[in-house]
């Protein structure tokens, strides 16, 4: 993995990669969403149960961001290789719209089925709390002028963040046990049909594959930007 | 290390002490709430233990900007740090020092409050247990987002939005304790509250001395 630390190196094995990540991407999300309007409507839900195939790959990508932007956190602090910390500035803003696009498909689909925009559930509460992290994170790293300063103070907070989540998710769903009544809120059957898993699947794929195509064209967009402002900088001097 | 958490505890209580403000903002705030939702005590019973609660984070995070902007403005972080204390000991006296002049007098007053909230006296007990147990660990984040914003200028407004997600588990711990012994119930929330404020307390003062020491640029 640490061989492709090297930003030529990256520039490189990224620049073949992008357009083959996302055109899967886009073949498996057509594919997903047409099996996803094939489907019959559900006998409870009617066609809003479609609504799933845009609305749980999201939070699933909202949440694996996170992951990831820890991760390269950890490697940036510990290894200190700039590649990490541009990943981990790279992601953030994905991670914060896939948050986002969750709240607001799953608000949607909240509005016909619980007949409200917005439910206190444990899942949404910490959703919203995660969309928070995510904005205060991109505020830390935007606030700090030197970049690798603000790469390791956004680091910290994020390792923070990540030690902390399980915290949150925990405590978010051990309070809303508390407050019993509002939210009975269990998804659908026992278990899900076929017809409906397999263009959640397919869903689940091109989202997957959609982040990292934007993920590795940010890090290229922000190691581009550097290289650019380096040969301003050059040139002046 | 009892030097520095006695000169900082000084310092806060003396002129301009942000001690005093982060007092007087808890009760003004406390004030603000029955005029906005009216004066049903009954109402006021329920909700008094998440707003009071609320309102004792918020002024603790008012006075955390002066945690280590202060002397790191005149230079005398940096001399901390070349004496004989490490960081994470100095941060640990940083956070013990906040919580003696916010959390601590916070905690008093709140009883006061919460008569006047209507608060039957189980539950003020409950609620003055819970910020003694619970302000620790708003002082120890705190001092986290207090080091990560140290270089920034106008970090004010970044603090609070970095702290308070990650603050959230104390209020839900915290608040809940006073609901359940409204309702007379027993149940789990002050001892994992404790469990959080101790895990926090511990862990604190390596994240807020790694984020001062970038700060500082050594």
């Amino acid at each position: 993995m640490l061989r492709y630390a090297n930003p030529a190196r990256f520039m490189k094995l990224s620049s073949t990669l992008v357009p083959w990540l996302g055109g899967l991407a886009l073949v498996a999300l057509a594919a997903g969403l047409y099996l996803g309007f094939a489907a019959p409507p559900d006998y409870q839900q009617g066609d809003t149960v479609r609504i799933m195939f845009i609305h749980v790959p999201a939070a699933w990508i909202a949440m694996m961001a996170y992951g990831l932007m820890a991760l390269a956190s950890l490697i940036g602090l510990v290894q200190r290789h700039p590649l990490a910390d541009v990943a981990a500035k790279a992601a953030a803003p994905l991670g914060a719209l896939f948050t986002a696009l969750g709240l607001i498909t799953g608000s949607l689909w909240g509005r016909p089925m619980w007949g409200t925009w917005w439910v206190w559930d444990g899942r949404l509460t910490s959703f919203l709390l995660l969309l928070f992290l995510y904005l205060g994170y991109i505020a830390l790293w935007n606030a700090i002028e030197d970049e690798t300063r603000a790469a390791r103070a956004a680091a910290i907070l994020a390792l923070v963040g990540a030690v902390n989540l399980p915290i949150i998710e925990f405590s978010v769903d051990w309070w809303t046990t508390l407050h019993q009544g509002e939210s009975i809120l269990r998804k659908g059957g026992p278990l899900i049909a076929s017809v409906y898993l397999w263009p959640l699947a397919l869903m689940a794929l091109g989202y997957t594959l959609l982040f990292f195509t934007l993920w590795l064209l940010r890090i290229r967009t922000e190691i581009m930007t550097r290289r650019a402002r380096n040969l301003m900088l050059a040139g002046e001097a | 290390m009892t030097a520095l958490i006695l000169r900082d505890v000084r310092l806060a209580a003396r002129a301009g002490g942000s001690a005093m403000l982060a007092l007087a903002f808890f009760a003004a705030v406390a004030t603000l709430v029955p005029l906005g939702v009216g004066a049903d005590l009954r109402l006021l019973a329920r909700i008094a233990g998440g707003v009071l609660w609320v309102a004792a984070m918020l002024a603790a995070l008012l006075a955390l900007d002066r945690l280590f902007q202060a002397d790191f403005e005149d230079g005398s972080l940096d001399v901390i740090a070349l004496g004989p204390l490490s960081l994470e000991q100095t941060s640990f006296a940083k956070i013990a020092a906040h919580w003696l002049t916010t959390g601590l007098p916070l905690t008093i007053l709140s009883p006061l409050l919460a008569v006047l909230f209507g608060l039957p006296s189980q539950a003020i007990g409950a609620l003055f247990l819970s910020l003694l147990i619970g302000t620790p660990a708003v002082s120890a984040i705190g001092a986290i987002g207090a080091g990560l914003t140290l270089s920034i200028r106008r970090g004010g407004l970044i603090l609070p939005l970095i702290v308070l997600p990650l603050l959230s588990p104390a209020v839900i711990f915290g608040a809940g304790t006073v609901l359940s012994a409204l309702d007379g119930l027993r149940n789990g929330a002050l001892p994992l509250l404790t469990a959080f404020s101790f895990a926090a307390c511990v862990l604190s003062p390596f994240a807020t001395a790694a984020a001062v020491r970038l700060n500082l640029g050594s």
